[in-house]
């Protein structure tokens, strides 16, 4: 349950203006669709909610607080490209959060807890659909089943804000839909604040509880250095995906999400 | 490596990029550059022979052979050693200390540098300019400082292998997606724990890549060295032999150099293949 607000934010890459005047108040638990046309900084402004990159001028906030000037592990990420660590199994690459967390020297678990570790990375892969494929590395994985171990491998982390870029653009309509219910599964069990760049305006709608279009007003030559992109277009999507009963909430949330991922209808990946 | 499925005619009109030889003509075309040499080398040989029986400078295949045994399995007169074995023992024992410690440094300094930019601005001006100093160039400073032993050679070694494959790990890190390194900060990594999970591994297969190719120039070094100053090793008896105009054993000698310079990438080479398996598929 993350607020995140955007104040003014501008930014430039060398006196050339990418962003400017980006405002945005994002309510708790909201899902955030990102559209607009290439190059208009739908990655860069991702970035910034990251803190891979650094507003030139305007604020952050989340919960009311400036981001830290580092990425965190309360924002996880799924990049279009490079998301997961191609020296890693599969397995390995969703144990290494809960290594980073318990291992400060070592990096790395051993006996029992690596164990548990793992039990728990298994099931997360399981319900993304990788259960069968735990030993492979990243390479021998199609580019659906990479995006889906980034999901997963970012998810382990149960972070408050999760950011996709473009995230399931390599996927085929089947595959993608079935990761649509997962996503929306996902997204009401843990909470969190998503925000999803898409070049797929249904998949914008489906998904999203507000979209919003990021596009250049000004977008003559002449003018390109001197003025950004902006938020043009902020719509609610209707009706309302009112995420989670309150008697789910008191049933104690995420805990339950992989029962409920079990039961999901048309879960790939198990019986292959 | 396959051929067009099923498709004879079709070779004439492919393009020279997309045509490849058959096993047996890639083996025969592989060989033949080296069956070339050889022929020329016989005819050479037999050339100056028929001319001059006593010719020294391309002694027959049989006089090399004679030399070669002497060398490999006759021990020496005044010393009661086998040569070869005893110059290929000291020449490896320098060459892999020299490599050993040259390759632990630069992949260390190497990964550091790259990867902490305060490190980075504090070394790399300095790993660039003495990356140029030319090693042979300090040699005498070597001998001067460690004296004629063991670690004047060891040392040229490391300092002309490690500054290329430090600087060439720089670049390595440097290369590194930068999405990866902002994904393991998301998962809560220290900068410890980015170097030894992501980077340290990662960087390991390349090292050896980077070692493979500074073979070359540690060979080289290790023969300057022991051609200068020393009692023993490959390099010291080649040069030694040259006195004498040897060329039949200065040319197996030469042979089996390259033998073993020749084993020891291949072995790196496997062993990067077995130990980093996710490198070799990557795509
Ligand atoms: N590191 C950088 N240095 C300089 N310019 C940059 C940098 N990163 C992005 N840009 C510029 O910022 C603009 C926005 O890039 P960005 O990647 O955010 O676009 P995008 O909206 O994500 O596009 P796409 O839909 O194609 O992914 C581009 O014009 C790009 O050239
Ligand atoms: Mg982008």
């Amino acid at each position: 349950m993350t607020a995140v607000s955007v104040k003014n934010v501008w930014k430039e890459y060398d006196g050339r203006i990418v962003l400017e005047q980006v405002s945005l108040e994002v309510e708790p638990h909201s899902f955030i669709a990102l559209v607009g046309p290439s190059g208009c900084g739908k990655s860069t402004f991702l970035r910034m909610l990251l803190s891979a990159e650094m507003p030139t001028k305007g604020d952050i906030l989340v919960e009311g607080e400036r981001l830290p000037g580092e990425p965190t592990a309360d924002r996880g990420v799924v990049f279009q490209r490079y998301s997961v660590f191609p020296h890693l199994t599969v397995l390995e690459n969703v144990v290494l959060g809960k290594e980073f967390a318990a291992s400060p020297f070592l990096g790395k678990l051993f006996g029992k807890a690596k164990k548990q570790a793992r039990e728990e990375a298994a099931e997360i892969l399981t319900a993304v659909g990788l259960g069968d494929f735990l030993n492979l590395y990243p390479s021998q994985l199609s580019g659906g089943m990479q995006q889906r171990l980034a999901i997963a491998q970012a998810l382990i982390k149960r972070p408050k804000i999760l950011l996709l870029d473009e995230p399931f653009g390599a996927l085929d309509p089947g595959i993608r839909a079935e990761i649509h219910v997962l996503m929306l599964k996902l997204w009401r069990e843990t909470k969190m604040t998503v925000f999803m760049v898409t070049h797929d305006l249904s998949e914008a709608f489906h998904l999203g509880t507000r979209v919003i279009a990021f596009d250049r007003p000004r977008n003559r030559p002449e003018e390109r250095e001197r003025y950004g992109a902006t938020i043009t277009h902020d719509l609610a999507v209707w009706p309302p995906k009112y995420p989670v009963s309150d008697t789910h909430i008191a049933s104690g949330g995420t805990t339950r999400l992989l029962d409920e991922l079990e039961a999901l209808p048309g879960r790939p990946g198990v019986g292959h | 490596m396959d051929t067009a499925a099923g498709g004879r005619p079709a070779v004439m009109r492919r393009r020279m990029i997309n045509v490849y030889p058959t096993r047996g003509v890639a083996l025969f075309l592989a060989a033949l550059p080296f069956l070339l040499l050889l022929l020329a080398y016989l005819a050479g040989s037999a050339a100056r022979l028929a001319d001059n029986p006593d010719d020294k400078l391309l002694p027959s295949f049989a006089s090399i052979g004679a030399g070669f045994a002497r060398m490999a399995f006759e021990a020496d007169p005044r010393t009661g050693d086998v040569l070869l074995w005893v110059d290929t023992a000291a020449s490896l024992a320098r060459l892999l200390a020299g490599l050993a410690i040259a390759t632990v440094m630069a992949g260390v300094f190497g990964i550091a540098i790259g990867l902490v930019p305060y490190v980075r601005t504090t070394f790399n001006g300095f790993v660039a300019v003495i990356a140029m100093i030319p090693p042979l160039a300090i040699l005498p400073i070597l001998f001067i400082i460690f004296g004629l032993g063991e670690t004047s050679k060891v040392a040229l070694i490391v300092i002309g292998v490690a500054p290329v494959v430090m600087r060439d790990m720089i670049l390595r890190v440097d290369e590194m997606p930068r999405e990866l390194m902002v994904k393991a900060q998301t998962l809560g990594a220290s900068t410890w724990q980015i170097a030894l999970r992501v980077v340290v591994p990662q960087m390991m297969p390349r090292l050896i890549d980077s070692v493979r190719l500074s073979l070359c120039s540690a060979w080289l070094f290790l023969i300057a060295a022991e051609a200068i100053a020393s009692q023993s090793g490959l390099g010291y008896r080649i040069f030694l032999l040259r006195r004498y105009l040897a060329m039949d054993t200065i040319l197996p000698y030469v042979a089996w150099i390259t033998l073993l310079a020749f084993a020891l990438d291949f072995a790196l080479r496997r062993l990067q293949r077995k130990a980093f398996p996710w490198f070799a598929g990557r795509a």
